[in-house]
């Protein structure tokens, strides 16, 4: 690994973290501890664009870190926690499937991963494109989450974990989208974000809970 | 075998045998201040092996020899281990006739030994020492052997001394991989060693004792031994966490005698460091449920996993 300049190493490490902290959000039980991981998820991601930035010199990448960090770090944690705060729902959350299981098939989806990305790393000219494989793997570890999770919201923070990894899978493969793309995407999530939550007031109010098992009944009463 | 290769070896396992029982006065030292309470003295499980010596040993009636003989045997496979590790030097001839797969099937051949003996007996408490010891060890074992391959991967070899010069004497480098490894070799140990999150080592407590269910039936120079081993298991795994990822200061091969005793010292403060830092973690941490260890050890498995693939893709 000698060689590689040490901003690459860095961003490197910051992959491996990011990487981490999605199979932390896997297995977490607490709805709490799945916003704190994910605004640190978010902090990993903005530190590591703001790296590629530096060491590439692309400064549109610095807005883009910019705009990580209010949006992922700051502003959607803070509205999950009020939702949670809300819909007073700071109970454990159940997976469909036991943890070590759900880790199990959690390295199973990093091993196909990794050898998905790596002919098209191959391709890719940035010193970033070994991280590819992480981008990809933990977008396929968000989307596990939101399948192995039976309550609404750590189904949609999975979601958002996804747009994570999208975002750094964009920023190792061609040093990020251009800026209109990435802005849509924010406005995007956060418009989500804000229509889910009065989702989740009427779920609750409909059925008494955010257990979405309720919702695959067509109709009442069968 | 040439003759300062052979002085390493032998000093390096005189040193084992000697810092073992230290290391764990030092830690229930820590553990105690940590808790407000007033320290035992160092040296205190010296003294408890030097009065179980000097007692007579009471085995239970119908106990077979596999009840004698693994006492000897289990601290007999936890001095070879000292010898393996590289803990002083990478000079040691010894250590050329095991790599690290040897190694923890020294520790396995250990650990089905007192699980032998802990059933010989037939009490309850020894069975179920017994079965708890071989739950937490089949779900602790392959994780331990993924680290140790995480760091062969990275050096190129399954030999201790050679992963550890190469560690050792490598440029300077991020290595997100191994920082992975450490955490889950971390881990490992606590559960290898009987150490706070998964059992505690103190406790006499019927339903959550693990360790020290096995060993109620023995007595004088067998527990004496048992105890002894108990505490060269610890240093060994010290040792090993420390040679893997901190290998600073250990002496290379033609180094000398002033070599091994500078590589003595750096050991011994790496050792107060590493002791103290477990007896913050058992201090901070409660013992978990027991039906929670697989997911404890569930996590050391995935970091260790992790650790490797990183290394496969960032590494190349």
């Amino acid at each position: 690994m000698s060689g590689i300049p040490l901003y690459a190493q860095l961003i490197n490490l910051f992959a491996a973290i990011l990487l981490l902290l999605a199979f932390a959000m896997l297995t977490q039980r607490r709805v709490l501890s799945l916003v704190n991981l994910f605004a640190a998820q978010g902090f990993a991601l903005a530190v590591s664009t703001a790296i590629v930035a530096f060491g590439t010199h692309q400064p549109h990448l610095y807005w883009s870190a910019g705009l990580t960090l209010l949006l992922k770090v700051v502003l959607l944690p803070w509205l999950l926690h009020r939702l949670i705060d809300r819909l007073d729902v700071k109970w454990d959350v159940e997976g469909l499937i036991n943890i070590p299981t759900t880790m199990l098939i959690g390295i199973v989806l990093v091993v196909f991963s990794f050898n998905l990305a790596y002919p098209i790393s191959q391709l890719a000219s940035t010193v970033t494109r070994a991280t590819l494989g992480i981008a990809i793997a933990s977008v396929m570890l968000s989307f596990l989450m939101m399948i192995t999770r039976r309550k609404a919201l750590p189904q949609v923070i999975g979601f958002l974990a996804m747009e994570n990894g999208l975002l750094f899978a964009a920023t190792s493969a061609t040093y990020g989208m251009p800026m209109v793309v990435e802005l849509g995407i924010g406005l995007d999530v956060l418009v989500g974000m804000l229509i889910l939550g009065v989702f989740f007031f009427q779920i609750r109010e409909q059925f008494d809970s955010l257990d979405l098992k309720h919702l695959e009944k067509l109709r009442e009463g069968e | 075998m040439t003759l300062s290769g052979f002085a390493s070896q032998l000093l390096q396992l005189a040193i084992a045998l000697a810092l073992a029982p230290i290391l764990v006065g030092w830690v229930n030292q820590c553990r105690a201040w940590l808790a407000n309470k007033s320290a035992p003295p160092l040296l205190l499980p010296y003294r408890t092996i030097r009065k179980l010596f000097a007692k007579d040993a009471v085995v239970a009636e119908g106990a077979s020899p596999i009840f004698r003989v693994t006492p000897y045997i289990v601290f007999g496979a936890m001095c070879c281990a000292a010898a393996i590790v590289p803990s002083l030097a990478t000079d040691l001839p010894f250590a050329r006739a095991a790599d690290a797969i040897a190694l923890v099937g020294l520790f396995a051949l250990a650990r089905v030994f007192g699980a032998l003996a802990a059933m010989d007996i037939g009490t309850a408490f020894g069975s179920l020492g017994a079965r708890r010891e071989m739950f937490i060890g089949f779900l602790a074992e392959p994780a331990l052997l993924m680290v140790l391959f995480t760091a062969s991967l990275i050096s190129g070899s399954t030999s201790l001394p050679t992963i550890v010069d190469t560690l050792a004497h490598r440029e300077l480098a991020i290595y997100p991989s191994l920082a992975f490894a450490g955490v889950a070799f971390t881990m490992v140990s606590l559960a290898e060693n009987a150490r706070i999150p998964v059992d505690n080592p103190a406790t006499h407590l019927e339903l959550t004792m693990i360790h020290e269910a096995m060993i109620l039936e023995y007595s004088a120079r067998h527990l004496a031994l048992i105890e002894w081993a108990a505490a060269l298991k610890l240093f060994n795994y010290s040792c090993i966490g420390l040679a893997l990822f901190f290998p600073i200061g250990i002496a290379a091969a033609g180094g000398g005698a002033t070599a091994m005793l500078g590589a003595a010292v750096i050991l011994i403060g790496k050792l107060a460091l590493g002791g103290f830092l477990l007896a913050v973690i058992e201090t901070l941490s409660a013992k978990m449920r027991i039906f929670r260890a697989p997911e404890f050890l569930g996590t050391a498995f995935l970091l260790a996993v992790l650790a490797m693939l990183v290394n496969q893709l960032l590494g190349s």
